[in-house]
């Protein structure tokens, strides 16, 4: 596997019909910091791009063997950025230093992830950048009720920039703000004008940056700690089949190994309703925190941290799950663990 | 890679420790000893395949050599003829015994 910090991020900018994709992409390449990045658009909008590297993708899932749904492979995306890559190795197009993938309103973006991350040929070159979600202040909470792209669109985001919010009725604001922390937890809310928005903030800085990744590391628990199930082990954000968060802390160091095969086992057969894991880990031997990082089957190569962001040793996890029980989850995880302590015996 | 298909084969998997100097072969076996462990539950088999594969087995008697940690699942799901689902509580009582999972 190569080096992350060696590859070309791609950031995926996503979000339902209208919630303003476009216009936040534009001002993003307006930034003069993102002048080196190549764009692949689903559709021409109304709302033009000019940009000197925009390439138009056509709608085509491959499937993979294993028959995953979530494990699509988008042949077009896969097909158009080798294309990109080569012809920059070529010196044919400028020497891009970082992607931009809009998708579209309707969308499903994990095969967008999951290319990404599982194309044999891709994952040498491309590394998944911050996922951005757009989420319309005055309509979006009604796109959340009603059309589960919506839903994972925000789910499996880094960045959730709500748009609109001049527009909209305050409470409305207020209680779409909660819908979303619900949701996912560990993304940063932006809620601040387009105009205003960093560039920097949405799409560089992220677990993969020298400088930010002990601050990006940290945000994505800082509104969990909220989030906690409370003194009965009742977790006040999960009901049904709901997509939801949760997390789990351990006190103890976790075995790595055991780890690693609880949770390739876990993603096996419960990964297209684990839509994205997060975790900072204690683990046993090591003197720095290890970052793990999955979006449904896949899990990105797990990086060590230089230091603690924070006082906290504690291994943290977050999951946004659909219809995932947190108590579940953590018996079977403290159950591996637990075997691995006491050392297993010989077979 | 994807922990489901193990698309890559060849051993490699994000489960393979990041670095820090760690022992490999010594990593590796204690992986198979835990993992055997684990398949123990669901009555299979699983033994090192020149320190790159593993080698699956079932009562039955049918093998299979499988590339990497992701890809053993799926080939167990389907030596078994089900699921291996380790939120499964029956799976966990199997596998700490005494009620302590």
């Amino acid at each position: 596997m190569a080096d992350a910090a060696a590859l070309l991020p791609l950031n995926v900018i996503t979000g339902f019909l209208g919630s303003g994709k476009t216009t936040l992409l534009r001002r993003l390449l307006d930034a003069p910091e993102l002048a080196d990045t190549a764009v692949l658009v689903n559709e021409f909008g109304e709302i033009g791009l000019d940009h000197h590297l925009l390439q138009r993708l056509d709608d085509e899932i491959v499937l993979l063997q294993s028959g995953c749904l979530c494990c699509t492979i988008r042949g077009d995306m896969s097909a158009a950025l080798r294309d990109l890559y080569a012809r920059r190795e070529v010196g044919a197009v400028p020497a891009f230093r970082r992607v931009a993938v809009e998708t579209t309103g309707l969308a499903d973006p994990t095969p967008i992830l999951a290319t990404v991350m599982s194309d044999p040929v891709l994952c040498h070159h491309f590394r998944l950048g911050t996922v951005i979600t757009t989420v319309d202040a005055v309509n979006g909470a009604l796109h959340l009720r009603r059309q589960p792209e919506s839903v994972k669109q925000a789910a499996v985001a880094d960045r959730i920039v709500v748009t609109k919010t001049d527009i909209a009725e305050p409470l409305a604001v207020a209680d779409l703000y909660r819908r979303l922390r619900q949701l996912n937890p560990s993304a940063t809310l932006i809620a601040a004008p387009l105009e205003l928005a960093d560039p920097a903030a949405l799409l560089t800085q992220d677990s993969y940056d020298p400088q930010a990744k002990s601050a990006e590391v940290r945000s994505w628990f800082a509104a969990v700690a909220a989030d906690e199930p409370d003194e009965h082990g009742h977790d006040v954000n999960r009901h049904d089949d709901a997509i939801g968060a949760f997390s789990l802390v351990f006190d103890a160091p976790l075995d790595w190994t055991m780890f690693g095969l609880w949770l390739s086992m876990l993603l096996a057969d419960h990964g297209e309703d684990v839509l994205r894991v997060k975790g900072l880990l204690n683990v046993r031997g090591s003197p720095s925190p290890v970052v793990i990082h999955g979006v449904q089957h896949i899990v990105h190569p797990p990086a060590h941290l230089d230091a603690w962001p924070d006082a906290d040793r504690r291994s943290r996890i977050v999951f946004i799950t659909r219809g995932i029980e947190r108590a579940a989850v953590a018996r079977s995880l403290a159950a591996f663990q637990r075997l691995a302590a006491e050392g297993a015996p010989a077979c | 890679m994807c922990g489901l298909c193990g698309m890559l084969g060849g051993g490699e998997h994000w489960t393979n420790h990041p670095g820090e100097g760690g022992n490999r072969r010594r990593e590796r076996l204690q992986q198979v000893t835990l993992l055997s462990r684990v398949l123990r539950a669901y009555g299979l088999t699983i033994e090192d395949w020149q320190g790159r594969s593993f080698l699956l087995g079932s009562r039955t008697g049918h093998t299979e050599i499988v590339d990497n940690l992701g890809a053993v699942w799926p080939a167990a799901a389907k030596l078994l003829g089900r699921r291996l689902d380790p939120l499964d509580p029956a799976f966990l009582a199997a596998l700490v015994p005494g009620g302590r999972a």
